[in-house]
């Protein structure tokens, strides 16, 4: 579905130097991006800020053309072929409507009907479907300018699906929501690609998207990609680590000396105490085992660790 | 299915704006008065003068009209494009990127001014009257002339208006300088060619081809010769000029994307 190959892309930045003097200098926003997203993924595009995801974005759908590389999304190459691309893909910009500002949203709809050449029947159906999974219903004759950023954002994702694109790209789509909008919209947007099998390509500062949508992650910074790959193998790669929780019956003030483990702490006064240890070391059982020879165990679990830090370890790294 | 997208566009414009009606209706009104202030300097002029580069007031009047209705078309077609800057910078630009249309078509249906309307009423009324006070040659070629030129000096206007704003996509302050341009050639346009001096006649008559707009087509009408010596033919030549500068904008549109996508905001 998405075909990237060395692509570069290039700015120039002017800058003032003297009073008639500029200078003019080449910056390198993507260097050598290459990756494949086949038919039927969930793709998490993630960077921090300034690390080139807008701009590969840019370049996906079209708007950029890049300075240099080869691209193909959904069979055509962006940059030529523009209008043809568009008619096969939706994408949703987090910060930028695509809705008419002083319209009721049906409206909108409408106009993109006309845009996009949907045939009436289609296009009544596939709204309707949205309408109900989304909860549209209640805003539909409501002007845009009036909706809540949360009730825009599901606008916008239907606005950009009314076409039945193969491949839906969204650049921060729940950037800005309350967690229950977030939540609204991941449900949405897994339920498409696992039932329906589009293609979901989305840039996110917001790691629970990642998690809950993703299985894959490309990771990129300074305009080059740091991993690609499923979030389990990263996890695995990047944070060999793993935390075992336990609860006791009674308190013990500290947990040291057990076999492989690299850091603890307790908390609750004793009550409750984090072990760290290396996968690669020690087995959560065998930890446990020791644990239990020691006091009276009440509750266990093991946690992974977090996506952020995953990804912090990931820019640690380089 | 061909179904007109761009018409519904514009009609979607004009739903949005109908909630203002009171101040649609003196809008429309401020509109047609300032093209009538234009009209009232021409007179004030003749006051002192009996002649303005050889053109009686009458005359003057009927290209000041031919100029007036072109000029208030162009502006209701091409006048959202003063809008660009702000799309560019503000990332607009990048949706209409998105759609599957031409974008130039996008910038122009982006919005619809209806009160603009005022400018074009008001000039077409002054074409009446001058049309009635001045000795039109009529015969089968010229009285077709009287609906040509206006439209195609709507198209010279609109082309120009695309060119000049295309500047914004290198210069994102560069709406001054596209306003000097397109407003400026609407004010030349309004007097005969006769009256400016030889460079500005130059740069206005050929490079921005505003003296097609009236002052030639006005001379077919009168049936005069021109007094700087230009060709008889030259008063039908507007539709060919029009083509041409149409064509001319449109690659310019395209060149000036082309670069905004290589360079990006």
């Amino acid at each position: 579905m998405i075909e990237v190959r060395d692509l570069r892309r290039e700015f120039t930045l002017t800058t003032k130097t003297g009073r008639f003097r500029r200078e003019k200098r080449a910056v390198l926003a993507v260097d050598a991006v290459s990756f494949d997203v086949a038919a039927g993924e969930a793709v998490g595009y993630v960077g921090p800020n300034g690390a080139g995801k807008s701009t590969t974005i840019k370049v996906l759908t079209g708007v950029l053309a890049p300075t240099s590389g080869h691209v193909r999304v959904s069979g055509v190459d962006p940059s030529r072929s523009r209008r043809e691309l568009a008619r096969r893909i939706g994408v949703v910009f987090g910060q930028r409507s695509q809705l008419w500002w002083d319209l009721p949203l049906r409206d909108s709809f409408d106009l993109l009907r006309a845009i996009y050449r949907v045939p009436a029947p289609d296009h009544a159906r596939r709204l309707r479907e949205c309408a109900d999974l989304l909860d549209l219903g209640p805003f539909l004759d409501t002007p845009v300018r009036q909706l809540s950023l949360g009730q825009r954002m599901r606008g916008e994702i239907t606005a950009a699906l009314l076409h039945a694109p193969e491949l839906l790209v969204l650049d921060e789509p729940t950037i800005g929501l309350d967690l229950e909008s977030k939540e609204r919209l991941r449900e949405f947007l897994a339920d498409l690609n696992t039932r329906r099998g589009t293609t979901l390509l989305l840039t996110t500062h917001d790691l629970d998207d990642i998690e809950r949508l993703c299985p894959r992650l490309v990771v990129i910074d300074r305009g080059t990609v740091l991993a690609d790959g499923p979030l389990e193998a990263l996890r695995a790669e990047v944070a060999p680590e793993r935390v075992l929780v336990v609860d006791l019956e009674e308190p013990v003030p500290a947990l040291a000396g057990l076999p492989g483990v690299t850091s603890a702490r307790s908390e609750l006064n004793g009550l409750r105490h984090h072990l760290v240890f290396r996968r690669a070391e020690t087995t959560a059982a065998a930890l446990i085992a020791a644990v239990a020879a020691r006091a009276a165990v009440h509750d266990i679990s093991v946690g992974e660790p977090e996506i952020d830090d995953v990804v912090r370890r990931l820019y640690a790294r380089r | 299915m061909a179904e007109r997208v761009y018409p519904r566009l514009v009609a979607a414009r004009l739903r949005g704006q109908a909630s203002y009606r009171a101040s649609f209706a003196l809008l429309c009104v401020v509109s047609a008065l300032s093209q009538l202030v234009e009209l009232a300097v021409i007179l004030i002029v003749f006051t002192r003068v009996s002649a303005l580069g050889g053109f009686s007031v009458d005359e003057v009047i009927l290209m000041y009209a031919l100029a007036g209705v072109a000029f208030g078309i162009a502006d209701m077609v091409a006048g959202q494009l003063d809008e660009l800057p702000t799309y560019i910078r503000t990332g607009t630009f990048d949706v209409l990127l998105l759609r599957p249309l031409s974008t130039l078509a996008q910038v122009m249906t982006s919005d619809l001014h209806l009160r603009k309307v005022g400018r074009t009423v008001a000039s077409a009324a002054a074409l009446v009257y001058a049309l009635a006070h001045n000795d039109i040659a009529w015969s089968p070629l010229t009285a077709p002339l009287v609906v040509v030129a206006p439209l195609s000096g709507a198209v010279i206007f609109s082309a120009v208006w695309v060119i000049s704003c295309a500047v914004c996509f290198w210069l994102v302050d560069g709406q001054e300088l596209a306003n000097s341009v397109t407003y400026g050639s609407g004010a030349f346009t309004s007097y005969p060619a006769t009256v400016y001096g030889p460079w500005l006649r130059r740069f206005f008559a050929f490079v921005v081809p505003g003296a097609f707009v009236a002052y030639y087509p006005a001379l077919a009408l009168l049936g005069r010769p021109d007094p700087l010596g230009g060709h008889a033919l030259l008063g039908w030549a507007s539709p060919l000029v029009a083509a041409v500068t149409a064509v001319v904008a449109g690659l310019v549109w395209r060149f000036a994307v082309r670069h905004y996508r290589g360079t990006g905001s």
